[in-house]
């Protein structure tokens, strides 16, 4: 009995470390939709294949320029960024006054086009981004070797959760941000500039998305449909966690990823439906998410 | 002066119209009798769109030109469609090309689920399906079907020559990591039953949901945990590109585990770079880079949509059109529309012969036979650019490269 329990927790050992591995994608992905959701209102459907094209960005810049990973950490967010804020611009900015489901047709169609012209132009079967030389290495955990690569994800991602929250909960941006979504013509009538403030606020979602494309680039091939396999899991996480909740969609991003490398040890063949599982009792009993304010 | 022109020229316009409608409407009925019509279906936007996908139909159209069918005045209409690796997307299509339009071939179709659901369908309404995609031996096994050549490979060809090459090796142990549907099924029963008849012993094996599996990281702990010798991959395009990425990222391969790539194709290595993908062994039935007469094909055919090479399935596809072309041109368009059954069998009667496989012969059971070929991927110092990637180390001859006739369980050979 004894040696079937011991057994059954070196089976568990390294699904717990994966599960957090993917569960930082999983948070970083719903941690941009849960802002641009919580501050514009829009569900973003783009957001897997922003998430995409900061995978891409760094393929090129690396084989274009030469530029290498640690500088297309930053630089491809901030391309991505800009592109994103073009499309708020143009198009999305048009819809807040209507329904949600205008921007989820809006933004479901960019994701189609993007990927559709990604996938002509790059292929299907994806392009080689090695690891830093720098992050190479690795650690012998006794039961599994960890990557140096995924321990440094699961790093940056909690850190840029921390970051994300501090920055929209304490500070005095985070405040206008929050105000402007509850009554944004009371904030226009302070002075503050709310139409700009969206604008960059989308910009900083996409930037999100973008900048864990870059992560997840050594690890996936760099593909045009490597966003649409995650996007309709993170929707899953973001509805789990409570649309718009910050602090909510971090949490269930790592609890699911866990849940999903768990299901993979003792039902294989369910680990790609246990969410959406989780997301159909979490709707009958909470249907404001697990931590949403109804 | 310009309105009275214009006024001029759509009367003329009109006239011409009206007066030309029975007559282009009688050609029309002419030349639909005179018309074969051609589906190619597969995956257009997942991950075995470089495998097949466009590259299929423009294989199709090179075979088209240079069988020199429409100079006998025959015309052929080639249309394709995505079936987004879903049977019943796939059987929808089918039934509507069939039904509606009056379709004559189905060609292509990966995806084996997919394909099992064309093979009925096709076979119910006595039409062709020429078979380059899909891996599952079914096809001319258990599910096989007079209307059907299962053209390219099958999962018995890789279980024996992939396989065999590494049960050779010294690989006795194996674990499985299985796409959870028919092709993944079928290759993981095939390699099973080489390895236990060559004294091997199968460990252990997980099903990996298909599609949707992007993480391989936890499967392969649980391969590694059991001390197999040989993790074998019975999965296939993107599935295997990641399998064998994270495989290399994870160490799994440290303790002298094997991993096989039951089913890999050219594209999957060119995604993986040689510096992952160096040293594995896999089996196809075509290489560009073989001998003279596949590279002349390869330059016939020019560049595919994504900047690729032609796998064996795109290969296939052509060598499976031109032959069809022949009977077509043997038997006459009237007897080759009105009965696909009979279309299959003036090919099965005629020996094949083309660039992309070389000489052939198609089986009663619907396998084409043709040479397998062993190849193991070139150390980065080896490869001499983008595309030079493989090794020839083995050649099993094309008698011995497919499943024995009469082990198949296929109702035609009984009857």
């Amino acid at each position: 009995m004894l040696e079937t329990i011991i057994f059954e927790l070196e089976m568990a050992a390294p699904q717990i470390v994966l599960g957090l591995v993917n569960g930082a994608f999983y948070a970083l992905l719903s941690l941009g939709l849960a802002v641009i959701f919580g501050m514009l209102n829009v569900i973003n459907f783009t957001h897997g294949a922003q998430f995409m094209m900061g995978a891409f960005v760094a393929w090129m810049l690396l084989h274009y320029l030469g530029i290498g990973y640690w500088w297309a950490l930053i630089l491809s967010p901030l391309i991505v960024g800009v592109v994103g804020v073009i499309i708020e611009k143009t198009m999305i900015s048009r819809l807040y006054k209507l329904d949600h489901l205008y921007g989820l047709l809006l933004t479901f169609g960019c994701a189609l086009v993007i990927e559709g012209v990604f996938r002509n132009n790059f292929g299907v079967s994806g392009l080689p981004y090695a690891v830093p030389p720098e992050l190479r290495g690795g650690f012998d955990l006794g039961f599994m070797f960890l990557p140096g690569y995924r321990a440094w994800v699961v790093l940056v991602a909690i850190i840029t959760c921390l970051v994300t929250w501090y920055v929209i909960e304490k500070t005095k941006i985070g405040s206008y941000l929050r105000a402007a979504t509850e009554r944004p013509q009371l904030v226009q009538a302070f002075g503050i500039n709310v139409p700009r403030m969206m604008t960059l606020t989308y910009g900083a979602g996409v930037a999100l998305a973008a900048f864990a494309g870059v992560l997840a680039a050594p690890i996936y091939s760099v593909r045009p449909d490597m966003g649409a396999s995650f996007i309709i899991i993170v929707f899953a996480v973001v509805v789990i966690g409570g649309m718009g909740s910050i602090l909510g969609s971090v949490v269930t991003g790592f609890a699911l990823g866990f849940l999903e490398g768990m299901t993979r040890v003792f039902w294989p063949e369910a680990s790609a439906t246990v969410v959406f599982f989780i997301m159909a009792i979490v709707l009958l009993t909470r249907p404001a998410g697990l931590f949403g304010r109804a | 002066m310009t309105i009275e022109r214009r006024t001029l020229l759509t009367g003329a316009a009109g006239a011409a119209a009206l007066g030309g409608l029975p007559f282009t409407s009688r050609s029309a009925r002419a030349q639909a009798a005179n018309t074969i019509r051609i589906g190619v279906l597969n995956d257009q936007s997942g991950l075995y769109r470089d495998l097949s996908g466009p590259g299929s139909t423009q294989a199709v159209q090179m075979a088209i030109r240079e069988s020199g069918i429409t100079q006998r005045g025959i015309n052929v209409e080639v249309v394709q469609a995505d079936h987004q690796n879903r049977p019943d997307v796939g059987s929808t299509v089918v039934r509507q090309w069939i039904d509606r339009d009056g379709l004559d071939v189905v060609m292509d179709v990966p995806t084996s689920s997919v394909a099992l659901a064309v093979n009925t369908l096709v076979r119910e309404r006595n039409k062709v399906f020429l078979a380059s995609g899909p891996a599952t031996s079914d096809l001319t096994g258990a599910q096989c079907s007079p209307n059907t050549i299962h053209w390219t490979y099958d999962t018995y060809m890789l279980a024996r020559s992939t396989g065999g090459a590494l049960v050779a090796a010294g690989g006795r142990t194996w674990f499985f990591l299985t796409a959870d549907y028919a092709f993944g099924h079928a290759l993981e029963r095939d390699v099973s039953n080489f390895v236990r008849s060559s004294g091997g012993q199968i460990v252990g094996s997980v099903r990996t949901p298909f599609p949707g599996t992007t993480d391989f990281s936890s499967f392969l702990q649980q391969a590694q945990r059991s001390r197999a010798q040989v993790i074998g991959l019975a999965n296939a395009g993107g599935d295997t590109i990641n399998s064998i990425k994270q495989a290399a990222e994870f160490r799994i391969t440290r303790g002298g585990t094997r991993l096989a790539g039951l089913l890999v194709f050219i594209t999957d290595v060119d995604s993986l770079g040689l510096e992952v993908a160096q040293g594995l062994v896999m089996s196809e039935t075509f290489y560009w880079d073989l001998n003279q007469r596949t590279r002349a094909f390869t330059q016939r055919l020019g560049t595919l949509p994504g900047n690729i090479r032609p796998s064996m399935v795109q290969a296939g596809c052509y060598s499976a059109a031109l032959h069809y072309f022949k009977a077509v041109m043997d038997m006459g368009v009237p007897a080759a529309k009105a009965s696909g059954l009979d279309a299959v069998n003036r090919m099965k009667a005629m020996p094949t012969s083309d660039d992309a496989f070389g000489e052939g012969t198609i089986r009663p059971d619907g396998r084409k036979l043709h040479d397998c070929y062993l190849f193991q991927v070139k150390t980065p110092q080896q490869s001499s650019g983008r595309w030079d990637y493989y090794n020839l180390i083995g050649t099993t001859p094309a008698a011995q490269a497919f499943r024995p006739l009469t082990e198949g369980g296929c109702a035609l050979v009984r009857a």
